[in-house]
């Protein structure tokens, strides 16, 4: 039974529209003008380190937190203004697992869907159905105490699933988990959105963001300091570069003298894989040099465009290494840090 | 589209939710509250095991020397037991209450299109039950070792009936205190000694008459001695006396106050 959301969708092109959100903690600023645009139907990804901002912003944009200044409207609502209207949009799935330790899986599921005004047998219905959907028929009985990061997480977005929200707030729902499970919880997010939901998520790793969302705003130290897709930030950062792979090691030398002359640039080859690479020309030299190779008789194993990735991507734009988690932090390079104080390396 | 869903629609769509909906809401996190103890027995030794260990041990220590045997003692110490213990139950609501709030879970029911008074209202029904449970087992334990409240069952029902309400106003006051403190243990501290006078000091355990003339005239006003007096008037004499009318007013002053408040720092708070 595929239920569909009791409200009429605001039929707004826009799920979530913030413009220069603050929010102090003390004479700190967690977010310090945060500006988010995310379409309807899309996912949106978050992207930070530990401390960047990312969940007050999502907490201000769900309603959980009063923003200092600026404003954010969801469906076009005001956060603040039309809270109890924003809530009937939005589902939530917090960084620390929001369900009940206490209780049992399928207790904590009835519990939310009687909340969100489904009758008795209709509670008891759809937790029994999002147990099933979730992987969790097994353990549906025992107490959360019980349960693995992985199967809170799971149970934590069942329970944001209840009433499929028109816009559902992932914050990190993937930290922490094994590489399956992650798998798994992307899959469903897509299929999420694919049937008509939108999702704002965020995630210290940028191969989520990469992998999953539409469009990701790079933030830090309550700033967005970069948006786009994840091609167009890697785009900024610079070309890309072409790699050639030759058949046969013995042509290596040969190549590289083809690809120096027809784009006239200068390379790099890595003899032991018979690699060769050169930044990336237009497309019509590389037909060029396509062509002059094939009239020298050098055969090639590959040729591909290389865009950066995602990190070489935060660190042009921070000008630091993003850390995957808190237990990796330190492996970032602080040589890199051009403008670092001493607080913010330990929040990194 | 089913009629749950139609019903979240509601009589109220855009708006904050309304008193139908907080009631149903409400009763939903009182359920929830039920179902916590369950899974925690442990919650449940104050409301269980005070009132029998209590019972047996005032009326064995304090009986023969204050009365001259147990027997004679019961009708003054177990209306001022019964009182005793659920007052000090009523201390849990503000403790669970913050413990409540510092959870990931307040999060997701804050961000649910429900009530927002519901966690705090319903936390308070279910210790209604609670204080239910404590006063039918202080009366039967009271009845097994020999008490035979000559008011009759129908008073003594009428007497747990005011104990209850009157704990229940006194739970607002640490609910405020739960809403308002920084920590859990915070609002135990507190709650502790606002409560430890009131109890003590009162005519629950010792008739006033033996005290000094000073802790009289505390004891005389404290509320507590109010309804302990009610109680003994109703269990013991079948009577609504001018006590139960005191505590009654006491109890209603108590909320009037305070559940305004607690409500307040609540909203600001959730
Ligand atoms: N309730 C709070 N009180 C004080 N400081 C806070 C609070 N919540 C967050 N912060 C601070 O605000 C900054 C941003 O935090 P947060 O939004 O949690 O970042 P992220 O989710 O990106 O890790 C951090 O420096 C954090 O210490
Ligand atoms: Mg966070």
């Amino acid at each position: 039974m595929r239920r569909s959301f009791p409200l009429h969708v605001p039929n707004a092109e826009l799920a979530v529209e913030a413009r220069g959100l603050v929010k102090a903690f003390g004479d700190r600023r967690a977010v310090d003008g945060a500006d988010l645009t995310v379409r309807t139907g899309t996912i949106f990804g978050v992207l930070g380190p530990n401390g960047a901002g990312k969940t007050t912003t999502l907490k201000m944009l769900a309603t959980l937190l009063r923003p200092d200044g600026g404003e954010a409207r969801i469906f076009g609502y005001d956060a603040v203004r039309d809270a109890h209207r924003v809530r009937r949009l939005i589902g939530v799935t917090g960084q620390y697992a929001s369900v009940d330790e206490t209780l049992t899986a399928r207790e904590n599921l009835i519990v939310f869907s009687r909340l969100l005004g489904l009758g008795r047998g209709e509670a008891r219905r759809r937790a029994s159905e999002l147990l099933e959907r979730f992987g969790l028929a097994d353990a549906a009985d025992r107490q959360l105490k019980t349960f693995s990061g992985g199967m809170r997480r799971r149970l934590d977005l069942a329970a944001s699933l209840i009433v499929t929200p028109p816009l559902l707030f992932l914050d990190e729902p993937t930290t922490g988990l094994d590489p399956r499970t992650r798998a798994q919880l992307w899959e469903m997010i897509r299929e999420l959105v694919r049937s008509g939901s939108t999702v704002l998520l965020t995630t210290q790793y940028l191969e989520e963001a990469d992998q999953l969302a539409d469009r990701i705003a790079v933030i830090d130290r309550g700033r967005v300091v970069a948006e786009g897709t994840a091609d167009e930030l890697k785009a900024s950062v610079g070309a890309s570069s072409l790699e050639l792979a030759v058949r046969h090691a013995k042509d290596l030398a040969e190549a590289r003298r083809v690809v120096e002359e027809t784009l006239r640039v200068r390379t790099a080859a890595m003899p032991e894989s018979g690699r060769i690479t050169a930044p990336a020309a237009d497309a019509d030299r590389l037909a060029d040099l396509l062509i002059a190779l094939r009239e020298r008789g050098i055969g090639l194993a590959e040729i591909s465009v290389r865009k950066p990735t995602l990190d070489e991507v935060f660190l042009a734009i921070t000008g630091r290494t993003a850390v995957g988690n808190r237990e990796e932090r330190g492996t970032g390079s602080p040589g890199f840090a051009q403008d670092h104080d001493p607080e913010r390396e330990v929040v990194v | 589209m089913n009629g749950s869903a139609n019903r979240m629609d509601g009589p109220y769509p855009g708006g904050a939710a309304g008193f139908g909906q907080a009631v149903r809401n409400s009763l939903t996190m009182a359920y929830r509250a039920l179902l916590k103890v369950k899974h925690t027995p442990e919650l449940w030794f104050d409301v269980t095991l005070q009132p029998i260990l209590f019972t047996l041990m005032f009326a064995y220590l304090f009986g023969g020397a204050i009365a001259g045997d147990v027997r004679g003692y019961l009708p003054i110490i177990i209306p001022g037991i019964l009182v005793q213990t659920v007052i000090t139950t009523s201390i849990v609501t503000g403790v669970q209450l913050r413990e409540d709030m510092e959870k990931g879970v307040f999060d997701r029911f804050r961000s649910l299109p429900i009530a927002r008074i519901a966690p705090l209202a319903g936390a308070l029904m279910a210790d209604s039950i609670r204080y239910a449970i404590a006063s039918v087992l202080t009366f039967t334990v009271g009845y097994l070792i020999g008490y035979r409240p000559a008011g009759g069952l129908g008073y003594v029902a009428v007497a747990a009936a005011l104990v209850i309400v009157c704990a229940w106003s006194v739970s607002w006051i640490f609910a405020f205190f739960g809403v308002s403190a920084r920590t859990a243990s915070g609002v135990q501290g507190v709650s502790m000694l606002v409560l430890l006078p009131l109890t003590i000091l009162s005519n629950a355990f010792v008739p006033v008459e033996t005290l000094p003339n000073w802790l009289q005239w505390f004891v005389k006003l404290n509320p507590v001695s109010h309804l302990v007096s009610a109680v003994r008037d109703l269990a013991n004499a079948g009577t609504f006396s001018r006590e139960l009318a005191i505590s009654l007013a006491g109890a209603a002053a108590i909320v009037a106050v305070f559940a305004p408040l607690t409500v307040r720092v609540y909203m600001r708070r959730a």
